[in-house]
C-alpha cells in the first residue's frame, strides 16, 4: 500500500486557500494512483502532527504544496510529521534542486519519502506555461508575448527569489516567449513597473504563488495599475501605460500542477507513471479557472 | 447469507475463530463448535457448512468485520462502537441494526447503521440536529469527499476554521455509507479524531482485528494517547511563533486558563482537552465532555496565543473614567455578548439588553470622543 500526503499551508481566514490542494488530491484520487491520498495544512486540521495517523499505508509520500524551499519544507513540515533524524543536508539542494529523502515517521513507524516543494520541480515551468495558455485562452501562446513570473522576493526567504529566476530562466530558454521576466513584490525589479520591462505589447503576468490570497487577488493587481480597487475587479487583458497585461491569478489553481505533485512523488519511486500520463491528458487542455 | 461467506468461515476454522460468540476449533476429524452462550458441541468436517449455517448471523457478523469493513486498527474499532460491539451480542446488535434503531453521536454528528441479510452494513450520517427532519427536507450526499465542503462553512455562510467548533452546518445527509466510507467522511468533518480516539481507548480494549498484514505497526500505536501539554508544544514552536515560550514566565500557569477558557470550552470546540499547563500542572478550566479528545494545542490555539503573548506583555496602568452603575453593566453586557457569541441574537429594538445595538450606539455617543476615546481618556503610548 502507498498513500500520498499533500502538505500545504492552508488558512484561518480564507476559506479559498485550501481549495487547490483539494482539487489536485481529487484528480489524483481519480486515477488511483495511490491508495489514499491525503490533503493535510499547516493552519487547518489535519495537521501535519496528525496526519500520518490517519492514512492506513506504510509508505506515504509527503509532497509540499510550497513554491521554494526554506523555512516550512525544512524545518516545519519535518519537524512535525515527526521525521526521524531529518536533516535539510539530506536534501543536497542548492535552493531549488532537493530531490526527496526517505525516512521513518518516529509517531507511526511509516516509511514517509519526503519530497521537495512542487514549486521548484522542473514541470513547473510546463504549469506557468500552461497558465498563460488559460488567461489568454490560446494553446499556442507565446509568439508577440512578454512573460512575466512574480514572487514575493527574498525578504523572508531567499529560495523564494531563486524559485521565480529558475522558471523564468528555463522558460525563456525554451524560447517560446519573446521575452521573459521575473519580478517581485518586495525587491527590484518590482512587479509595480511590470510595463518597464517589456517591449511586446501583451504581457501574461504569472504569480508563483500555491493559492489565490490577499497577494495574488489584491496587493499585485492593484501594484500593476489593473485596478485601482481590487474589489472592483479588472479586466482581462487589462491596458496598463498601452499595454495589455492578460493577468493569470495564482498559477497553483491549474489543474496541471496536479501533475507535479505525481512527478514529486515519481522521483521519490512511487509508482505513477501511468497516472502521470492520465492527469497530463486530463488537465492538459483545461481552460483557466474565472480569474 | 451467501455462500461464499460460509465458505470463507469454513477456510478460517482451519486456524481456529473466536469472534463476537462465534467459537470453532479443529479437533482432529471434527470441530468444537459453541455460539455465544450455548452449549459445546462436535461437529463432523463434512457437516461443517450445514452446522455453521444454521446460523448465519453470527457467521455473517465474522464475515463483515473480518473481509468487509476497514482492517485499520483505529477504523475497524470506530465502526465496531458504532454497532456497540463491545457491549452487546450478535443477536441483539442485529435486532437493533435490522430496525434501523442504531445512531451514535460523535460531537455534532449522527451516525446510524443498519443490515441486511447478508450482514452488510450501511451507514448513515447527518448532523445532530437534523435527527428528526424528514430525509426528503435534506440534501443528499454520497460522496465522502462532499464532506471537505460542508465542513467548510456554517449555516450563516462563515468559514469555520476550526473542523471542531460547534458550528457545522445543518441541513445535509448521507444515507448510504459503506463503513469505509463512513469513516472518511467523518474524518474530513473531524480530522484524526477517529484515530486519536482509538490511541486513547488504547490497551482498555482488545477488540483489534487480528492478523493482517501491518497489524504490529497498528499494535504499537495503540495504548497511551500521546498528549502534548502546553509547556512542550510552545517550546516545539519557531518562526514567528518563537515568542509564545516567552510568556510563560515560571510565575504560575494562570495566562494558560485563561487560553483554555477561551478557546476549548465545549462552547467553543467539541474535543475533550486532555493536554495541560505541563505533565505535573493540571488546568482548573473544564476540559469538555467530548467523546474524541485533543492531543495538544492546535494551530488557532497557536496563532491567538502569539498574539495574547505581544498583548500582555504590557503593563497595566490606571486610567480613570466617569460611569454610570448601569454603564459599567453595560460594558460588562457587550463584552458577555461579543464572547458568547449572541450579539447577533439581540432584537433590534431589546433596548433592555445592554449588549442592544441602540443601547451600544447611544453610549458610544456619549462617552466616545471624536478620536474614539472612552471619556476622552487617550490611550497613551
Ligand atoms: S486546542 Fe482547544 S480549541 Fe484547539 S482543538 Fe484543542 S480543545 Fe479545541
Amino acid at each position: 500500500m502507498q498513500a500520498l500526503v499533500i502538505a500545504a499551508h492552508g488558512s484561518h481566514l480564507n476559506a479559498g486557500s485550501s481549495q487547490p490542494t483539494f482539487d489536485h488530491a481529487d484528480t489524483i484520487r481519480a486515477v488511483g494512483a495511490f491508495d489514499e491520498v491525503r490533503e493535510s495544512f499547516w493552519k487547518e486540521e489535519p495537521s501535519f502532527r496528525e496526519v500520518l495517523r490517519t492514512v492506513d499505508a506504510d509508505e506515504v509520500y509527503v509532497v509540499p504544496l510550497f513554491i521554494s524551499e526554506g523555512y516550512f519544507t525544512e524545518q516545519v513540515i519535518p519537524r512535525e510529521l515527526r521525521l526521524d533524524g531529518w536533516d535539510p543536508e539530506d536534501w543536497d539542494s542548492d535552493g531549488t534542486s532537493a530531490t526527496h529523502t526517505t525516512l521513518t515517521a518516529s509517531d507511526t513507524d511509516q516509511t514517509v519519502h519526503y519530497c521537495g516543494p512542487v514549486g521548484t520541480h522542473d514541470s513547473m515551468s510546463d504549469v506557468i506555461v500552461q497558465r498563460a495558455e488559460s488567461v489568454t485562452g490560446d494553446t499556442d501562446v507565446g509568439d508577440g508575448f512578454g512573460l512575466a513570473v512574480v514572487g514575493h522576493g527574498t525578504e523572508r526567504n531567499e529560495n523564494s527569489a531563486k524559485a521565480i529566476e529558475y522558471h523564468a530562466d528555463r522558460i525563456r530558454e525554451s524560447g517560446r516567449f519573446d521575452e521573459v521576466q521575473a519580478l517581485f513584490m518586495d525587491e527590484d525589479p518590482e512587479v509595480d513597473d511590470v510595463t518597464d520591462f517589456f517591449e511586446s505589447d501583451d504581457i501574461v503576468v504569472v504569480p508563483l504563488f500555491v493559492a489565490d490570497g490577499f497577494h495574488t487577488q489584491e496587493d499585485i493587481p492593484e501594484d500593476m495599475g489593473l485596478t485601482d480597487d481590487y474589489r472592483t475587479g479588472w479586466e482581462t487583458p487589462a491596458e496598463v501605460d498601452g499595454h495589455r497585461i492578460w493577468y493569470s491569478g495564482a498559477v497553483g489553481t491549474e489543474p496541471l500542477m496536479a501533475d507535479v505533485v505525481l512527478e514529486r512523488a515519481a522521483d521519490a519511486g512511487a509508482d505513477v507513471d501511468a497516472a502521470i500520463d492520465e492527469v497530463r491528458s486530463t488537465t492538459g487542455g483545461s481552460p483557466a479557472s474565472g480569474d | 447469507m451467501r455462500d461464499d461467506q460460509v465458505a470463507a468461515a469454513e477456510d478460517a476454522a482451519i486456524d481456529g475463530i473466536d469472534f463476537d460468540g462465534l467459537r470453532l476449533s479443529p479437533a482432529g476429524a471434527e470441530y468444537h463448535l459453541l455460539i455465544g452462550d450455548g452449549e459445546p458441541r462436535s461437529v463432523a468436517n463434512d457437516e461443517l457448512g450445514a452446522a455453521l449455517s444454521a446460523h448465519a448471523d453470527y457467521v455473517t457478523n465474522w464475515y463483515y468485520w473480518h473481509a468487509v469493513a476497514p482492517q485499520k486498527a483505529d477504523r475497524w474499532a470506530f465502526l465496531r462502537w458504532v454497532e456497540h460491539a463491545g457491549d452487546l451480542d450478535v443477536e441483539r446488535r442485529y435486532a437493533a441494526m435490522g430496525d434501523g434503531k442504531f445512531a451514535r453521536n460523535w460531537g455534532q454528528l449522527r451516525i446510524t447503521v443498519t443490515i441486511d441479510a447478508d450482514g452488510e452494513r450501511r451507514y448513515g450520517l447527518g448532523h445532530v440536529d437534523d435527527a428528526d427532519e424528514p430525509e426528503t427536507a435534506l440534501d443528499s450526499y454520497d460522496d465522502p469527499l462532499d464532506a471537505r465542503t460542508l465542513t467548510k462553512y456554517d449555516d450563516d455562510g462563515h468559514f469555520r476554521p476550526l473542523k471542531t467548533a460547534p458550528t457545522l452546518q445543518t441541513g445535509w445527509q448521507f444515507t448510504d455509507l459503506s463503513g469505509a466510507d463512513l469513516v472518511t467522511a467523518v474524518d474530513f468533518f473531524y480530522p484524526a479524531t477517529v484515530t486519536n480516539w482509538h490511541r486513547e481507548r488504547g490497551t482498555k480494549r482488545s477488540d483489534a482485528p487480528a492478523g493482517r498484514a501491518g497489524a504490529e505497526r497498528h499494535a504499537s500505536q495503540e495504548g497511551e494517547l500521546d498528549v502534548s501539554h502546553w509547556r512542550e508544544t510552545m517550546a516545539r514552536q519557531t518562526g514567528i511563533y518563537g515568542l509564545i515560550e516567552t510568556w510563560d514566565r515560571g510565575e504560575g500557569h494562570e495566562h494558560v486558563e485563561w487560553v483554555a477558557e477561551a478557546c476549548c470550552d465545549d462552547s467553543q470546540c467539541l474535543k475533550r482537552r486532555e493536554w495541560q499547563y505541563d505533565e505535573e500542572t493540571e488546568l482548573d478550566a473544564p476540559g469538555g465532555e467530548g467523546e474524541f479528545p485533543c492531543r495538544e494545542p492546535c494551530s488557532l490555539v497557536v496563532a491567538a496565543a502569539r498574539k495574547w503573548t505581544k498583548l500582555e506583555s504590557e503593563e497595566s496602568r490606571t486610567y480613570e473614567f466617569d460611569l454610570t452603575p448601569s454603564e459599567k453593566e453595560q460594558i460588562e453586557a457587550i463584552i458577555d455578548a461579543v464572547a458568547d457569541g449572541t450579539a447577533d441574537e439581540i432584537r433590534d429594538a431589546d433596548v433592555y439588553d445592554g449588549a442592544n445595538r441602540y443601547r451600544a450606539r447611544f453610549l458610544r455617543a456619549k462617552l466616545f470622543d471624536e478620536d474614539g476615546n472612552l471619556s476622552g481618556v487617550e490611550t497613551g503610548e
